[in-house]
């Protein structure tokens, strides 16, 4: 039985409270005139030593927002052309805090929900191997209710400066920022369509997270020959994994790909299924081992953490097929609308792209290819960490370029959010881990959990 | 060519011959050979083999494979004759790279696997036309057979088997082959 410690309630709760100040700091420096953009673009101006950069990249981050933008006419004078960029850049300014927050909510979430889908399917396969983690499981897809409903309540409240299409203008004809693109979609992105499906979603997740560990927790007072509990439980996890592909498909669209209204690709959810399933397995390896550091969890032996450290080295590859597939096609064929998404990110957000592909990809590859290695608990550690800040990176990129263009950088926005996010992940997650027994004694597989060799 | 004498021991069940491994082993006796009819998981590190060096092999075939994709690639596609890759009709190698990541894949695979499974029948003695080295076939249905060479007492090796359950045991003449 784990109990909460208090230097860990007290660690968590600091965390928390350095990520709100320091959150609420950038978020009430973030909102500059549009007279002080014009002096710092002026003055970056002279410093670059040419205003032709500036304008390209500007003209870049036009074109995947030309939704915002009625930029069609070619006769503004340069002055026009200096004050539509100068508010421009203060709304990505804007957008900064809110963008942040969101990116950190939602990287909390995704580990999760993956967890969660991880979970779901070793009672749906009948797993042998794997009981003994179920506790550990149990407690990360706790912090799934309350951080999803975060990331629902950040994304109505980030409002446009996080997802373009809620600016009501984008879908008046008379307005000069109608799009007609965004207008053909707004049956699907609307926001009260959103705001239900969302809702949809969490409470399927949520409401099978809720049985399940139900039936968990009442399988271990269960008799030794009743397995009611966990027969049920099986059920409703076959059940629930066809729920989950659907709504986790729909949720990327809704929640991440939505943000660049005009973009899309066919296998977004996917990719970001396979991000959430690293992280989510990456955290049940890291807090396992740090259990059994601390003499808690001893059922778990060596090969356990060879599985999992086998599954972090195969999603990890699974994630890089699948962020190739969906590069390489949008790469090949070249079309204005599809690449301009890459084009972004490759000129204006180098190193957080292609840093992101070394350290989700190159680095997992190679630190765990040898089997030796994914026995050795630091090396689990330092694989999972690079892997986990590289999945940060991931969904950075996959929303930043949409809001706040070339004005990124991680700095104390980002920061500050994922501490508040990461303090209250710790403290929900150890908090359930503390509330039964690491042992899940009443699972009909335990024993085979507990010989698992490899 | 020497003549040594050997003890085939057989059993007929992998569960009995694991434990008779152990017990041998721990008799200090020296197992030459074991011959199964699939294979049975942990015997290698029960009789004291050394652990496979293959991964190392895969690996070095896998660089192998994916230089060679690279190199292939930049001379048909960028060198011999310069190809308009998609539209873009660069004639550089790195900015036509991602079109060629499926080759660099598929070859890395595949000289990784081929040459994986050769050096692995040549190192395991295996090639066309070689004739079996299997002293039993009843081996490739449904017997385990243990080789242990002779060196002094017989009849307590002949009796340290009998009871770790082997079936059958013979002592036979083994002519060096190699």
């Amino acid at each position: 039985m784990y109990t909460l410690s208090n230097r860990l309630k007290i660690f968590s709760v600091a965390l928390m409270l350095l990520g709100a100040l320091g959150w609420f700091y950038s978020y009430s420096a973030s909102h500059v005139s549009l007279d002080e953009v014009k002096t710092m673009l002026a003055e970056e101006a002279s410093h670059s030593g040419g205003h032709g950069e500036v304008a390209d990249t500007h003209a870049l981050a036009e074109e995947s927002h030309a939704a915002t933008d009625s930029h069609e006419s070619g006769g503004l004078t340069a002055e026009a052309h200096d004050d539509e960029h100068a508010e421009h850049v203060m709304h990505q300014i804007h957008n900064r805090p809110y963008s942040a927050l969101y990116v950190a909510a939602f990287f909390f979430m995704m580990i999760a929900l993956g967890a969660l889908a991880f979970y779901g399917i070793q009672y749906a396969s009948q797993a042998g191997w794997s009981p003994v983690l179920f506790r550990v499981m149990e407690a990360i897809t706790y912090y799934l209710l309350p951080g999803a409903l975060i990331v629902l309540a950040i994304a109505l409240w980030g409002d446009d400066h996080i997802f373009v299409w809620m600016n009501p203008d984008m879908v008046n004809p008379e307005s000069a920022d109608y799009d007609a693109l965004v207008a053909n979609k707004s049956g699907w992105l609307n926001k009260s369509a959103f705001t239900i499906r969302a809702l949809i979603y969490i409470a399927g997740w949520c409401a099978y997270r809720y049985f399940s560990r139900k039936f968990s927790l009442a399988q271990d007072n269960a008799d030794i020959n009743d397995n009611r509990n966990f027969k049920k439980n099986f059920r409703i996890s076959a059940a629930f994994l066809v729920f989950y592909i659907y709504t986790e498909s729909m949720m990327s669209w809704d929640w991440i790909m939505s943000v660049d209204p005009h973009w899309f690709s066919t296998l977004f959810g996917w990719y970001v299924f396979a991000s959430m399933f690293v992280s989510g397995i990456t955290v049940i390896a890291l807090i396992t081992i740090y259990l059994k550091s601390k003499g808690l969890m001893e059922f778990v032996n060596d090969s356990h953490m060879h599985d999992l450290a086998k599954f972090m080295f195969a999603i990890s590859i699974f994630w890089a097929y699948l962020w190739f597939s969906q590069f390489m096609l949008i790469w090949y064929a070249n079309i204005p609308e599809e690449v301009t998404y890459f084009v972004t990110r490759i000129e204006d957000y180098k190193l957080p792209f292609f840093g992101m592909l070394v350290m989700n990809f190159i680095f997992p590859f190679l630190v765990l290819m040898n089997s030796d290695y994914k026995r050795i608990p630091w090396f689990i550690v330092m694989a999972g960490i690079v892997i986990l800040i590289g999945h940060y990176v991931d969904v950075f990129n996959m929303i930043m370029p949409a809001t706040v263009g070339d004005r990124w950088s991680i700095g104390l926005p980002e920061l500050s959010a994922v501490a508040l996010f990461l303090g209250l992940f710790l403290l929900l997650v150890f908090y359930a881990l503390s509330k039964a027994p690491l042992l899940p004694k009443g699972n009909p597989f335990i024993k085979e959990s507990e010989h698992f060799h490899y | 060519m020497e003549a040594s004498k050997v003890i085939h021991a057989i059993y007929t069940d992998d569960d009995v011959l694991m434990s008779a491994v152990k017990k041998v082993k721990a008799a200090k006796h020296h197992i030459e050979e074991i011959y199964t009819p699939f294979p049975v998981h942990g015997l290698d590190k029960a009789m004291g083999l050394a652990p496979t060096r293959i991964a190392i092999a895969s690996f070095i075939y896998g660089c192998i494979g994916l230089t060679v994709s690279i190199v292939m690639m930049n001379y048909i596609m960028i060198e011999d004759w310069p190809q308009n890759i998609g539209g873009k009709p660069s004639f550089s190698y790195i900015e036509n790279m991602p079109a060629f990541v499926p080759i660099m894949f598929e070859l890395t695979v595949f000289f990784a696997a081929h040459l994986m499974v050769i050096t692995f029948y040549l190192r395991s003695r295996m090639w066309p036309f070689k004739k079996a080295e299997n002293p039993d076939p009843r081996t490739t249905d449904d017997h385990f057979l243990m080789e242990i060479p002779v060196h002094g007492n017989i009849k307590d090796l002949e009796a340290l088997l009998a009871e770790t359950g082997a079936v059958e045991i013979n002592i036979v003449d083994k002519e060096e082959a190699h």
